[in-house]
């Protein structure tokens, strides 16, 4: 298990550096020169020179590669463009909206997929499990702003019950808005997300339902609900758990458009901003920061299945 | 007796599902419809904003008018065509590359492969939306073009890693065997072989693909990223109708309506291709 771990970990390290590279390049080999956006329009051609080489994109590519990656492993992100602010502290400042609302989010879609992804395979020829499947691929086709603006007609305009979007000022010092304040969204991503998980734990559990070792289980005796809450949810739990983790990451990576919906300032509306800005620094280190939560995430995900299946333990790979 | 126990059991359920692949044809029919027809007609101009603002569904307007006075029924066939143009045109970039470079992982060397599979895999942890975000950041503004061209780039991995696998798949078979020992080069292989036998699943993959692509084009434009003004997009659509929901909330349940169907549609029909070519696969 130690072997697995270390190994893993050194897949994550090389899986960083090549999405490092991938950044680096997309960011610096296609059109648009920082330099440029750094001074805004109508700049002298000597302003954009001074402009570049206080960020140094003047020099030699394979340089700036270097000092890219120094930068990284010394955990500097650099300077926003527009705000002069270290990148690295307004991430920390807004992963405090963009955390709590993705832990949420999937938390309670965990909540509701998991019970009726279960019941949706054991009863997968009655009624309940026909109309959850169709539920389901309801939910899968709905687009969560849609989603989101829809629940704030329903619960802000009309009944007044909850805000339509923002963040109080004082953030978490205000804890009883910033709660409120973060109801819809949450529910908006919860809704769509578990429309999508419960397929996933319905189709594990149809595996496992139809399996050899539940068979054999219920010839020594044991009974239906035994026999599943024995064996069959931790072997459909095996896939689930990868599944969960990609769905993790997309829910973080995703709440770029839910942010927007419901003017929330994360990490997501910081991107967004960043991008219609030119703001390279805070692009960058967003998405940098992204990409190293997204990949402990599967680490995480991967440590989880090997500990769930003894069978993953032995093979290779 | 026991050998044609599947195939009873089979029928009943595929008969269950036809109703629901019809409406799928039904959606995708209705809206492909709209589309085509908003080349040669559309109930108003498109910058026609005579209407009045923000006016409820009537006679004149069936579908009401924006907070500009433009009528939505327009607004929506435009949107239809742009949803369909840009679905259509994102498979087939992101096809092309996810096909082309699927396969010629499947035949590289084993390094080769297991680093493009890595790679595959990094790159789908990030949704197909982000990638598109990140092209259109680099490019220099937002247009249809590069709408297309960043869900293009944006879906080829997931292609990528479907095409992969199918084609090792279908390498390991016996029929492969015979071809190479006979003499077969390999583009003919592909060609022959290859390709062919994977074209069922890679067509199920590619429709649901096509949702996926609406989908995001109708985020990016409701992020302001997508297709700019003056064609209509259901996503920005949406996002001008946000602030006046209240008032108006016809503008911004028909948009989303539409995209919802479109969406709901496609996977439908996608299903009713798995049904017919992959009746095994229906629940993986």
């Amino acid at each position: 298990m130690l072997a697995y771990i270390l190994r893993r970990l050194l897949i994550l390290l090389v899986s960083l550096f090549v999405a490092a590279v991938v950044l680096f390049v997309l960011l610096r080999l296609l059109p648009g020169d920082p330099a440029a956006a750094l001074v805004g329009v109508g700049a002298t051609p000597e302003q954009i020179a001074a402009a570049q080489a206080q960020i140094g994109s003047d020099r030699p590519l394979a340089v700036q590669f270097v000092a890219y990656l120094g930068d990284l492993a010394r955990f500097d992100l650099g300077q926003s463009f527009v705000s002069r602010a270290p990148v690295l502290g307004e991430i920390g400042q807004r992963l405090g909206v963009t955390l709590p609302l993705t832990f949420a989010a999937f938390f309670l879609a965990m909540i509701i997929a998991v019970p009726l992804g279960i019941l949706a395979a054991v009863r997968s020829d009655g009624w309940a499990g026909l109309t959850l499947s169709v539920v389901s691929q309801i939910g899968i086709a709905v687009p969560v702003f849609w989603l989101g603006i829809l629940l704030v007609y329903q619960f802000s305009l009309t009944l007044r019950w909850l805000p339509s979007g923002g963040f109080p000022l004082r953030g978490y010092a205000d804890p009883g808005r910033a709660v409120l304040s973060m109801v819809l969204p949450v529910l908006t991503i919860a809704i769509i997300m578990s429309a999508s998980l419960m397929r996933y734990v319905r189709a594990a559990m149809l595996e496992v339902l139809n399996s050899d070792f539940l068979r054999t289980a219920r010839a020594l005796g044991e009974s239906r609900n035994g026999a599943l809450v024995r064996h069959g949810i931790r072997n459909a739990a095996v896939p689930v758990v990868s599944v969960l983790g990609i769905e993790l990451a997309t829910t973080f990576l995703g709440a770029v458009v839910v942010e927007q919906v419901f003017s929330l300032p994360g990490l997501g509306s910081m991107l967004l901003l960043g991008i219609q800005q030119r703001d390279y620094p805070n692009v960058q280190g967003v998405l940098i920061v992204s990409t190293l939560l997204v990949l402990l995430v599967g680490f995480v995900a991967d440590i989880i299945q090997r500990l769930l299946d003894p069978r993953l333990r032995e093979a290779r790979r | 007796m026991t050998a044609q126990e599947p195939e009873a059991r089979r029928l009943p359920r595929a008969r269950r599902r036809a109703p629901a692949h019809w409406l799928g044809l039904v959606l995708v029919g209705v809206i492909v419809a709209a589309g085509l027809v908003s080349f040669v007609w559309t109930p108003y101009a498109l910058s026609d904003m005579a209407g009045g603002r923000l006016a409820p569904p009537s006679a004149a307007h069936w579908a009401g008018t924006d907070r500009l006075g433009r009528d939505v029924f327009t607004q929506l066939m435009i949107g239809a065509r742009i949803a369909l143009v840009v679905g259509c045109g994102a498979v087939a970039i992101g096809g092309a590359i996810g096909i082309a470079v699927g396969v010629l992982a499947a035949f590289a060397t084993r390094f080769a492969d297991d680093a493009l599979a890595a790679v595959f895999d990094i790159l789908i942890a990030f949704p197909t939306l982000l990638i598109a975000m990140l092209v259109v950041a680099a490019r220099e503004e937002a247009s249809l073009g590069t709408a297309i061209l960043a869900l293009g780039i944006g879906l080829s991995p997931i292609v990528g890693r479907v095409t992969r696998i199918l084609t090792k798949r279908v390498l390991s078979k016996d029929y492969i065997t015979a071809a190479r020992v006979s003499g077969t080069g390999w583009p003919a292989i592909v060609l022959w072989h290859i390709l062919p036998n994977i074209a069922p699943f890679l067509g199920v993959n590619l429709a649901l693909q096509f949702g996926l692509a609406v989908m995001a084009e109708a985020s990016l434009s409701y992020l302001g990223l997508g297709t700019p003004p003056p064609n209509a997009s259901w996503g920005r659509m949406l996002q001008e109708a946000q602030g006046t929901v209240y008032t108006a909330p016809w503008g911004a349940l028909l948009p989303g309506l539409a995209l919802f169907s479109l969406v709901i549609g496609v996977n439908l029909l996608a299903d009713a291709l798995r049904d017919r070519f992959d009746p095994a696969g229906r629940d993986s």
